[in-house]
């Protein structure tokens, strides 16, 4: 065991290198590229021995070889980001289905229009009812861990399928923090290298794999499959992280809860921007407002139960969604609402927030709005309409950018 | 030629691996040439499937193939080609299996894939110098889905998406030469009515490491508008007319492996399709017949 100040990128690559990792098909895009960077020199310079990089032509292309290659029985890693994960959509949805487990690492970044390289949670969010399973970190330390927890959970026999763990470009991807980097045999004790249950293209066992059905029957059959695959692994989660922290002492649970059993309203967020959430708990905590945090890990399977018994007998839930399905609103929200609804204990209000998107700051002061206005709908017993997080300094900046830009215009107008 | 298994007829393979009864329509040319290409490569292959026709050979819980069968997308069946690939070449590598276990990489594909949405991932495998077979079952248009005009479209044809009196105003696309430019370990185009030739490339095929194209015009009965029963004379006249040539690159050179010396007027192959019947009724477009018959002459004096 050594620790040494990590890029989220260069904890990936850790990641992966440690799991011992077979084979990685990949295609460099902003902010992910450092990660396969990282893992060519390894292989490069020898220090990543069997390991195989391939560049392939397109993320569409880059999935299809990740699923064929772990259909076949290698271990796969490979990454992407943003209009990757998009452009590779048809096969993050294909690929769930031909149950071959290997880990994706997105590195999430707004999605276009307007184009951009900062984060938000869009780009993942639209996997989301793939068939992925999906965990979000939100420290360097975490980025590594869970990858050596997706690999023994995507591998484990009741699941057998892909995993996505997420980290936020930039304030995770380009960000150093201190991690812990495992000795490599304790790594095997953990998680053993690959994984003879995955093999299934051999010339004397013959197999047919994603054949076309006919029929709704045998397609829901396959769906229903898949999905209660998804749902056996909150379980096998628990099992894995168990083992995890009986290794290396540090625990990942689904869900992360922080300061917040004696709390009676709770931020409920995603990411690296849950510790920008924790400073805000701990300041309010301060000048004695009883609040804390409450961050899914995990989402898909979604934690239910676990969010549930987490959330029982607050008074509110601020949710904080660094996304915006359009014309509806914050994903997470509508989440946590379905899960909670009609449950017994369940907190009265649940206020929605919009923020962090393409990489908007949410300061602290943002928070204490955030708790101040939750909190009075919640004495008040209403719920407070989608609030999309923007300051007045914002809207001016933007204005004068646009008159700075008509004016040229008109100016270049004039003098030809 | 002079070293392959296959001198006459009597020489084809008289066991046929791939099993009868599949959802291919009756007379299929592309399914005549599956036929050839499973029998010599033998059971030990994975065909890697892009969307179209032949994907309907695998339908849950059957299929006709001995071998193994991995179905991808319309556009990435050359990516998934890779995947497996290189996870046999990392386990055998590895000793974590025997290379007794060992597959030969099939890519089978429509054209509609393979001149359009598939070429960007194609391109890609064999620059790469992925270690494949690259099967095309070429009818000419997106047959699975009622015959539209594909890349592959021969000028005038008509198609479900090109109903005019002068049908399809494109011209095919030339994916031989395309991969020829590529430099590939083999590339060749065959056709099903003729089985000697046919066989002879897919030998050449098997011997090769590297991307190797097997590029097979397919008679469609379905799409092309004539008798299932005539498939095979619609191909042998798509040879002697010199529209389909067969060619094979090798080694940096391209050779005819047969040159229809006596060539016969296109209208013999033309004639005998729907997809062509606005050539010759209820006025003969004299001008359209010409110009094809003058694009397959052009093509045979170029190539000497």
């Amino acid at each position: 065991m050594r620790r040494a100040l990590l890029t989220g990128n260069a904890a990936a690559a850790w990641g992966v290198r440690l799991s011992d990792a077979d084979y990685v098909p990949a295609f460099p895009i902003t902010p992910q590229t450092e990660i396969i960077e990282t893992l060519a020199g390894w292989i490069d310079s020898g220090e990543f021995r069997g390991c195989r990089m391939v560049t392939l032509e397109s993320e569409h292309s880059m999935l299809t070889a990740a699923g064929g290659a772990a259909a076949a029985g290698a271990r796969v890693f490979t990454a992407t980001s943003s209009q990757g994960l998009l452009y590779a959509m048809e096969m993050i949805y294909t690929i769930a289905g031909w149950r071959a487990p290997f880990v994706l690492v997105n590195v999430s970044r707004g999605v276009a229009t307007p184009i951009t390289l900062e984060p938000d949670h869009n780009d993942i969010l639209a996997a989301r009812d793939s068939g992925f399973l999906q965990i979000h970190c939100a420290t360097c330390q975490e980025v590594l861990d869970t990858i050596l927890i997706a690999y023994r959970l995507a591998e484990d026999e009741r699941v057998r399928l892909p995993v996505i763990v997420n980290l936020d470009g930039f304030y995770l991807s380009f960000t150093r923090e201190p991690v812990e980097i495992p000795d490599e045999d304790r790594v095997r004790r953990f998680l053993p290298s690959c994984c003879p249950g995955s093999i299934r293209f051999l010339a004397s066992r013959p197999l047919s794999e994603a054949a076309v059905v006919l029929g709704g029957s045998t397609y829901s059959y396959f769906r229903y499959e898949t999905h209660l695959a998804l749902m056996n692994a909150l379980g096998a989660y628990d099992e894995v992280s168990e083992a995890f922290t009986r290794e290396f002492g540090r625990t990942h649970d689904t869900v992360e809860a922080y300061r917040a059993q004696d709390a009676d309203l709770v931020f409920f967020m995603i990411g690296s921007f849950a510790t920008k959430a924790k400073d805000a708990v701990d300041r309010l905590r301060e000048i004695g407002k009883p609040v804390g945090l409450v961050r899914p890990r995990m989402l898909r399977p979604f934690p239910e139960e676990r969010i549930r018994t987490l959330l029982r007998g607050k008074k509110a839930v601020a949710v904080i969604d660094q996304n915006l399905s359009m014309g509806k609103g914050g994903v997470l929200h509508a989440e946590l609402a379905s899960a909670l609804y009609g449950q017994p204990g369940m907190p009265a209000t649940l206020a929605s927030f919009i923020g962090g998107l393409g990489g908007r700051d949410i300061p602290p002061e943002e928070f204490y709005e955030i708790e101040a206005v939750t909190r009075r709908a919640a004495d008040e017993g209403t719920t407070p309409p989608t609030r999309l997080l923007y300051t007045k300094d914002e809207l001016r900046d933007i204005r004068k950018l646009q008159a700075i830009a008509q004016a040229g215009q008109i100016k270049a107008k004039e003098e030809p | 030629m002079s070293d392959t298994r296959f001198r006459t007829v009597r020489d084809l393979p008289s066991t046929h691996v791939l099993g009868a009864g599949t959802a291919m329509c009756p007379g299929c040319g592309g399914l005549e040439v599956l036929h050839e290409v499973c029998d010599i490569l033998g059971p030990k292959t994975i065909v890697v499937n892009a969307a179209g026709c032949m994907t309907l050979l695998a339908i849950y819980p059957f299929t006709p193939f001995y071998g193994s069968w991995l179905y991808t997308s319309m556009a990435s069946a050359p990516a998934g080609a890779q995947g497996v690939r290189d996870a046999l070449d990392i386990l055998i590598g590895k000793g974590r299996i025997s290379p007794d276990e060992n597959l030969d990489v099939v890519v089978l594909t429509g054209d509609g894939a393979a001149y359009g949405m598939g070429l960007s991932a194609t391109s890609s495998a064999i620059e790469r110098g992925l270690d494949f077979i690259y099967l095309c079952y070429d009818n000419e248009g997106f047959g699975n889905t009622g015959q539209q005009y594909s890349e592959a479209t021969p000028h005038a044809a008509m198609t479900s998406t090109s109903r005019g009196p002068l049908g399809f105003p494109g011209h095919k696309k030339d994916l031989f030469s395309i991969w020829a430019a590529h430099r590939p370990a083999y590339a060749a185009t065959v056709i099903g009515s003729d089985p000697l030739d046919l066989a002879r490339k897919i030998e050449k095929a098997k011997s090769l490491k590297g991307p190797r194209l097997l590029l097979a015009l397919a008679p469609c009965p379905t799409g092309w508008g004539y008798d299932p029963a005539d498939s095979v004379e619609i191909g042998k006249l798509a040879v002697r007319t010199g529209i389909w040539p067969l060619r094979e690159y090798l080694d940096g050179k391209i050779v005819h492996t047969h040159i229809p010396h006596q060539r016969l007027p296109v209208e013999s192959y033309l004639s005998r399709q729907g997809r062509f019947s606005h050539l010759f009724g209820p006025v003969r477009n004299e001008s359209l017949i010409a110009e094809i018959q003058k694009g397959v002459d052009a093509y045979w004096e170029k190539a000497g």
